[in-house]
């Protein structure tokens, strides 16, 4: 098979930057022109396709992004990040239905406590490794979920209902039956995240990230405070968790506590891992595929699940690696003494 | 500068592995650490460098107890380390490794290119490799680098894990001709080594270190020609080693 990310990366470091700015430009108003295309190859049946590209498949691309600076910049096993995608849409919920607040003044709000939850359970957990991290971080998407059965004030098993839309923004109206709006606002954060996340990578944030990934002890004989870092990917990644739950909270206007569940984590982790661990462009790709698949064959009803099992089988056998791996580089990682 | 160890006692667990040991290494000296496997070689160097937590005792470096000192900010104090296994980041090409020496320091732009270029004439091998991922080095290409990568951060004292592990003799050879110049540069080096031949015959004072306690101290010379290190260290028990 050729190898993809190495015969996209050559043409990019080839291109002009004329060539690689059109190339861009040109990708990104074809996304945001994407609720227009009305092309039956694409289209999801069975479904609304607006629909589908605000959720899942722009908010798994958001996610992913997110899970990907813990996972693939940094190297911690993450099973739990479904907690502050929770985080972010029950202070949507909760402000929203209570107070006055807007979106807009949401939002900060929600990114702030989801990064407050990644640093109370960071502190602690990030002190473990590997497995033990892995394990502690799945219980805490739990129990974020459990709590929210449990509780009240916020809804118990029933969730929250009558949250409110954005106001409106450039003359368009936020409405459950138009996700035009929201998808395009999801769009923004998207490539926003994205532009930070690559800003970062390529200073020295994602030097330690790749030192730290690669050899914790060295990476700080070399200077690394490692402990710092790792905290802040999993603060950053929170935040991201925080600002897509919040933006879902306000599109699906109710929310209960089963839409929190382990699935979530767990499917967020396939998209990263199914894309290029690492490799942000590679998961963006890999979450679209992952969130758009199920449905585009809707309509198989029964055998879907199974079908999406087999495909996923199938690619992460013939791309062990995911589809675009990060720079080839890295693959000796293992290989040493 | 000065380092010393005083009375430093490290457990993994229940398992004592250093009991209160004590040494010096002075300015200018090469002094060298040698023991079986399993002595406690490692564990000496990672507490001296911060990976592993004093449980009594003190390590005094420069007249200041450093003991409580994060191993992230000891880079920055002066103590350099090629760990053991070389611990090159493979993903990293050598040059973005040899980067990585001077993580931490404030001044690392102003002095970059000025190091770079010091390392590459000790080791013109990397200067070849620059661009080449790390992973991809041979072992004694992945030492140089380890030991260049230390010397990045300007160190006071260079702590070097069994740098001739795993090597071939021809490479051994020119690795120890490499440190002693190292040394001649004005750099202090703790040296710690299963090769003990190699490694006295370097050295300017030696600590014997057997299953965790300091045995013998002596000039490396006269170690050389010890009875007791003769048949443990230098004659044909340390080739078994290999
Ligand atoms: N991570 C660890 N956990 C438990 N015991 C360890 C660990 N590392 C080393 N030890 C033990 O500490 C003792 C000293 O090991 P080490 O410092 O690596 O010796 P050397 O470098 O001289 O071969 C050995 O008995 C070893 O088994
Ligand atoms: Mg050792």
């Amino acid at each position: 098979m050729i190898n993809l990310r190495d015969a996209g990366a050559t043409w990019w470091d080839n291109a002009s930057k004329l060539k690689r700015r059109s190339l861009v430009v040109s990708l990104i108003l074809f996304v945001y022109a994407l609720p227009f295309l009305n092309n039956p190859i694409i289209n999801t049946p069975g479904s609304m396709f607006e629909s589908v590209l605000f959720y899942p498949i722009g908010m798994f691309v958001l996610l992913s992004i997110g899970l990907n600076i813990v996972v693939g910049k940094s190297g911690l096993l993450d099973l739990g990040f479904v907690a502050f995608f929770a985080i972010g849409a029950y202070t949507m919920g909760v402000l929203g239905t209570r107070t006055n607040l807007n979106f807009w003044e949401i939002l900060p709000i929600a990114m702030g406590l989801a990064m407050l939850s990644g640093v109370l359970l960071g502190a602690p957990a990030l002190r473990l490794r590997g497995d033990y991290l892995a394990i502690v971080t799945l219980g805490f998407g739990e129990i974020v979920r459990i709590v929210a059965v449990n509780e009240e004030f916020i809804g118990g098993a029933r969730g929250i209902a009558g949250i409110p839309t954005p106001p409106d923004m450039f003359g368009m109206k936020f409405e459950i039956l138009n996700p035009k709006p929201y998808y395009w606002l999801l769009v923004s954060m998207i490539l926003l995240t994205y532009w930070a996340v690559r800003r970062m990578s390529v200073r020295r944030p994602g030097r330690a990230w790749d030192a730290i990934r690669q050899d914790d002890d060295v990476a700080q004989l070399m200077g690394v405070p490692t402990f710092k870092y790792k905290v802040w990917a999993f603060v950053l990644g929170a935040a991201v968790g925080g600002a897509g739950g919040c933006l879902y909270a306000t599109q699906i206007l109710s929310i209960v506590p089963d839409q929190f569940s382990l699935n979530v984590s767990i499917l967020v982790l396939a998209c990263v891992v199914f894309g290029g661990i690492g490799n942000p462009f590679g998961v963006m790709v890999g979450a679209i595929i992952l969130a758009y698949l199920p449905e585009r064959i809707r309509f198989l009803t029964q055998p879907r699940q199974l079908v999406f099992g087999v495909v996923l089988v199938l690619i992460m056998n013939l791309r062990p690696d995911g589809l675009l791996p990060r720079k080839k580089r890295e693959k000796f990682e293992s290989e040493t003494v | 500068m000065r380092l010393e160890i005083k009375n430093l006692s490290v457990y993994y667990g229940k398992i004592e592995a250093l009991k209160g040991i004590s040494l010096v290494v002075n300015q200018g000296e090469i002094v060298t650490l040698i023991g079986a496997n399993g002595a406690g070689k490692t564990t000496t160097l990672k507490t001296i460098s911060g990976l592993r937590p004093v449980t009594s005792g003190e390590i005094v470096f420069d007249g200041v107890n450093i003991n409580q000192i994060p191993a992230y900010e000891r880079a920055d104090l002066g103590i350099s380390q090629a760990p053991e296994g070389r611990g090159i980041f493979p993903g990293m090409t050598v040059l973005e490794n040899l980067e990585m020496g001077k993580y931490n320091r404030k001044t690392r732009k102003a002095e970059m290119s000025e190091d770079l270029a010091r390392v590459y004439e000790l080791f013109p091998r990397l200067k070849e490799r620059a661009t080449q991922a790390g992973g991809t080095l041979s072992g004694g290409e992945q030492q140089m680098l380890a030991i260049g990568r230390a010397l990045m951060a300007r160190p006071k004292v260079l702590l070097l894990d069994e740098p001739s592990m795993g090597l071939a003799p021809m490479m051994i050879q020119n690795i120890f001709n490499i440190i002693t110049e190292i040394n001649n540069q004005g750099v202090t080096i703790l040296l710690v080594e299963q090769n003990a031949q190699q490694a006295l015959s370097r050295a300017h004072r030696a600590y014997v270190l057997e299953i965790g306690k300091i045995t013998k101290e002596a000039k490396a010379k006269d170690l050389l020609n010890d009875p007791h290190v003769k048949s443990a260290y230098l004659g044909t028990g340390a080739h078994e080693i290999f």
